[in-house]
């Protein structure tokens, strides 16, 4: 048996995305950029899934620039809006619940000469509206803020950072990458220059992203070497992938809110029962305004990796942000910074649901969970000695 | 990523409980780093330890790590449990990934924190061992703060 609640981590494909990807990894191998017309079937199909996935975001075809996934559109937009706006400042604004590829490319930023505020959170992990207003100087040249994070799933309030952007000029690039598909995002209204998003994240292929850019922001290129994509994104385009992922963003923006309340009600069904039956147990993210397939906890006095085997030992495939997954002692930054002590930090534990997931798996997921916890806590000397002072409630 | 053996004693771990009433007991660790070990001895009057269980707080390698340190060092003399180094415990698990090889170091503090508790209780020397650095017994409620 096998339950995959790790939709975060990636998805699987749709078979409809597969079936649409084949011609172009069998037959239909031209390169599109080739001037021959048997190249333009793989042309066309490009083009459709540019439009396609614009209109997800409500962009133009040509503000849609395709990248090797997320990672690579982060980078290129932090690091692209730095090299360009460098002679009005070297100021930048981000959180510190980023993803890694906005983190580590804002901090090899720092080493290069630029300065970078990183937010604070508040205790759900939602950008304190405020603080960043505060933070905008004359220098500022770009804000970047998730759509919503990739661990607890909080969304952030992106219309009003937005707002704040624009009124103060200056650029706002958002990591999409988990909400792409998920949740409903406009460009216009929210006044976003910039976005990340990634295929596999929503039903596409792996290595295929793009980097939403507005019309009228000029950044360079990033990977140079060809004229693709209107010179900013040289490389060989990836029909296959490309294909794929516009069939996944079309699937996906069908009935998104009707696809979406099928898994918000398992999702909160999920949390109820984990904080309901588990003691000891908490939700980390915001209640409401969080991804539609996203249920985040901490379970006191165990730790994640333990959970995580011990679930895989029952067919669950789950994450958490575990020091001992990424090799490093120090739990999850997205953690820490919602203001966890390090020690309840340890114990967290990440369920992502897809829209196939069924109550039946939530149900076994949960009725596994609660013994596991049992387990581990039998296990545990921090366990023990909570009981022997009495103190072993949450306050 | 980890060998049949060490999913083997993360999953079906020996040892694990407590002794009431132990001759030594000792707790390693560090609730930050996501790890405690603690060990409970039964030694009899022939510094022979009849019985040796553990709890561990910390991830598959830091259980299976005091499982196996537990094995090796049941039903040998006290000064025989001071051979079962850091090194023992990784080879009879058929080793760890890099990464975790501080469990194993831990779970050999984690003896010899036990040891020195026994030790003390009973006014006796035992030859090698030193008062382990990682020993947390007297700042507890370091780990047990709340939110």
């Amino acid at each position: 048996m096998k339950i995959y609640l790790d939709n975060a981590a990636t998805t699987r494909m749709y078979p409809e995305v597969l079936e649409s990807m084949m011609p172009y990894l069998t037959e239909n191998y031209a390169n599109p950029s080739s001037i021959y017309s048997f190249a333009g079937e793989a042309n066309k199909a490009v083009n459709k899934a540019r439009k396609t996935l614009a209109g997800v975001i409500n962009a133009k075809p040509e503000e849609i620039y395709f990248t090797g996934g997320g990672s690579e559109s982060d980078n290129w937009a932090i690091k692209a809006v730095a090299e360009a706006y460098e002679k009005k400042g070297k100021h930048i604004i981000t959180t510190k619940i980023e993803h890694h590829a906005i983190l580590h490319t804002c901090e090899y930023l720092e080493k290069k000469g630029c300065e970078v505020t990183y937010l604070n959170v508040d205790e759900n992990g939602s950008v304190i509206l405020e603080e960043l207003e505060a933070a905008i100087r004359p220098d500022t040249i770009l804000i970047s803020v998730m759509m919503a994070n990739n661990e607890i799933g909080t969304i952030q309030p992106i219309t009003q950072i937005g707002e704040i952007a624009k009124k103060h000029g200056v650029l706002f690039h958002t990591d999409a990458v988990q909400a792409f598909g998920h949740i409903a995002i406009n460009v216009d209204a929210m006044n976003i220059d910039l976005l990340s998003a990634s295929g596999h994240k929503l039903g596409g292929p792996k290595g295929i992203g793009l980097l939403y850019i507005r019309k009228g922001v000029k950044i360079g290129s990033f990977i140079h070497g060809g004229a693709q994509e209107r010179g900013r994104r040289a490389g060989t385009l990836n029909v296959p992938g490309i294909v794929g992922f516009g069939k996944a963003a079309e699937i996906s923006n069908d009935l998104l809110s009707q696809r979406t309340n099928k898994q918000i009600s398992l999702r909160d069904y999920l949390i109820d029962r984990v904080l309901d039956e588990i003691p000891n147990s908490r939700l980390n993210g915001e209640r409401n305004r969080r991804l539609p397939n996203n249920a985040h906890f901490c379970f006191r006095y165990i730790e994640g990796e333990s959970m995580l085997l011990m679930l895989d030992g029952k067919g669950i495939c789950a994450s958490s942000g575990s020091a001992c997954t990424s090799g490093s002692l120090d739990p999850s930054h997205v953690l820490l910074a919602i203001g966890l002590p390090h020690e309840i930090a340890h114990g967290s534990l990440r369920l992502t649901l897809s829209e196939d997931t069924t109550k039946e798996e939530i149900d076994y997921a949960v009725d596994e969970l609660k013994k596991i916890v049992e387990r581990l806590r039998s296990m545990s000397p921090l366990y023990e000695d909570s009981l022997k002072s009495g103190g072993n409630e949450y306050v | 990523m980890y060998s049949e053996k060490v999913m083997d004693h993360f999953y079906n771990p020996r040892n694990m409980g407590e002794i009431e009433d132990a001759s030594g007991v000792g707790t390693v660790g560090n609730a930050k780093c996501g790890d405690i070990m603690r060990i409970y001895l039964d030694v009899d009057d022939g510094g022979v330890i009849r019985d040796v269980k553990f709890k561990t707080f910390g991830c598959g390698a830091a259980v299976a790590t005091s499982s196996m340190a537990t094995e090796l060092v049941k039903g040998k003399s006290v000064q025989e449990a001071m051979q079962v180094t850091n090194k023992a415990v990784m080879e009879a698990l058929d080793g760890l990934p890099p990464v975790k090889v501080h469990c194993s170091l831990l779970a050999e503090e984690a003896i010899h924190a036990a040891l020195w508790d026994y030790a003390q209780k009973n006014n006796i020397v035992i030859e090698g061992l030193q008062k382990p650095v990682g020993d947390i017994a007297e700042k507890e409620e370091d780990v047990t703060e709340s939110y």
